[in-house]
């Protein structure tokens, strides 16, 4: 019993296979995808997508927020951006975030929805740093 | 008549003309094949989209307080027309296509008594636009100029529609793009953006199965999966732009090759012709001056 996964960035699909679990990051926490699950759609925030075949993670997908599809049969992820966690560059991230919170410090504080997305794309450029830091060791293996 | 040199010249400018073009049918021929492969490879995120959104919308449906990106401002007195066109030219009537479709849509709105406003995409309708209609213009882009289009030049264009929304700047959107159903044929189309027909759902996948749950919440879920997609439809006019513009360029690259190879044969006759009449003509000379003496 497996379900099908897919990941599609706007550009292209990413990863499209049959796994047996996939835990996502979920805006209001992370779920995991495994056969039978009930129908749910939810928004994503930045993090790491982990794609398990038996109790092994074999792929690691990094997205930055989107959309996840869950259904008893497939789980598709439909990523703002996404990159496998191998070829995420620190540097870039760091850079991005850099730059990000030296716009939210001039960002007008009464602008709440503008705010709200400010914090959210940092949130996504910490996780990549995050994500970006943990593949190095793995890496070296 | 031409002069001998003057039908030479005449015959050289025209072969390199042909052979210009007929390069430039190779490489949109070659650019065409790329942007074909690219717009494929965007599809599946689009249809995903699309039955998320048909499924949220089916969950919604009949709910007040909706957003504005779905249900509109409630008027219909403000039309953004957002005409797509390539930057360059020399595709046929490509851009021009486009072009006549945006100013008899304008004229046709502004007849029906409604402020127009346009956002022109691309140099050449930009161009176009200025000179007509240069009061309605409220900003302007370029398609990028390097050889891939970055999906945040759609997600630019698409926050400063929604934007735009927001300020109560228009109550209608429209784009004008050119659709492409084969090399050979783009066919100038309106799709209107704001307010948004909703799609209908088409998964059978899921059709036996309970309706979903959603997390967050419905409304929520809408109203952050409404500007995505204004964002993934504009990207995937971009790139079926950038496609129809080299198979327009490719068609009328061929058609001008071939035009060149039939000008070139016609020249050739005219070329023989005058020389083969001047030599009978020095002929003519030669022997009436003999039989004078």
């Amino acid at each position: 019993m497996s379900i099908k996964v897919k990941i599609v960035s706007p550009e292209k699909v990413l990863f499209a296979h049959d796994a047996d679990m996939v835990v996502m990051p979920g805006s209001e926490g992370d779920i995991a995808a495994m056969p039978e699950h009930a129908p749910l759609m939810l928004t994503l925030r930045g993090g790491v997508v982990d794609v398990y075949e038996g109790d092994v993670v074999m792929h690691r997908f990094f997205v930055a927020g989107g959309f996840a599809d869950i259904a008893p049969t497939h789980c598709t992820i439909l990523a703002d951006r996404a990159l496998k966690v191998e070829d995420v560059s620190v540097d870039d991230a760091e850079a991005r975030l850099a730059a990000l919170e030296k716009s939210y410090e001039e960002a007008d504080k009464m602008n709440v929805p503008a705010l709200d997305i400010l914090m959210d794309k940092i949130q996504s450029a910490r996780a990549e740093i995050e994500a970006g830091q943990s593949a190095i060791p793995a890496m070296s293996i | 008549m031409a002069s001998l040199k003057e039908l030479r010249a005449r015959i050289g400018s025209v072969k390199s003309t042909r052979k210009i073009t007929s390069a430039m049918k190779m490489v949109a021929a070659a650019k065409l094949r790329r942007a074909e492969a690219r717009a494929a490879a965007a599809r599946p995120y689009a249809d995903a989209m699309r039955r998320m959104l048909a499924e949220v919308g089916r969950s919604v449906a009949g709910e007040g307080g909706q957003p504005a990106l779905l249900t509109g401002t409630g008027q219909d007195r403000v039309h953004l027309i957002v005409p797509m066109s390539s930057d360059r030219g020399l595709a046929g009537a490509f851009n021009s296509n486009i072009n006549r479709t945006t100013r008899n849509l304008v004229l046709r709105l502004q007849a029906e008594g409604k402020t127009v406003k346009i956002l022109p995409v691309g140099r050449k309708t930009y161009e176009f636009l200025m000179r007509d209609f240069s009061d309605l213009i409220i900003g302007h882009r370029h398609l990028s100029a390097s050889k891939e289009i970055p999906f945040s030049s759609a997600t630019e264009l698409g926050e400063q529609i929604t934007s735009l929304l927001e300020k109560g700047e228009f109550d209608v959107c429209t784009l004008v793009y050119n659709q492409f159903r084969n090399v050979m044929t783009q066919t100038p189309t309106e799709m209107q953006l704001v307010p948004l027909a909703l799609p209908e759902n088409d998964n059978t996948d899921n059709a036996d199965i309970a309706s979903y749950e959603f997390e967050p919440d419905e409304s929520t879920m809408l109203s952050s999966l409404l500007p995505r997609n204004l964002q993934v439809q504009l990207y995937a006019t971009m790139l079926e732009t950038a496609a129809g513009e080299n198979g327009a360029r490719m068609t009328a690259m061929d058609n001008a090759t071939r035009n060149a190879g039939k000008a070139i044969d016609r020249l050739t006759l005219t070329y023989n012709r005058t020389r083969q009449t001047n030599i009978t003509n020095e002929l003519i000379e030669i022997i009436s001056g003999a039989q004078a003496v």
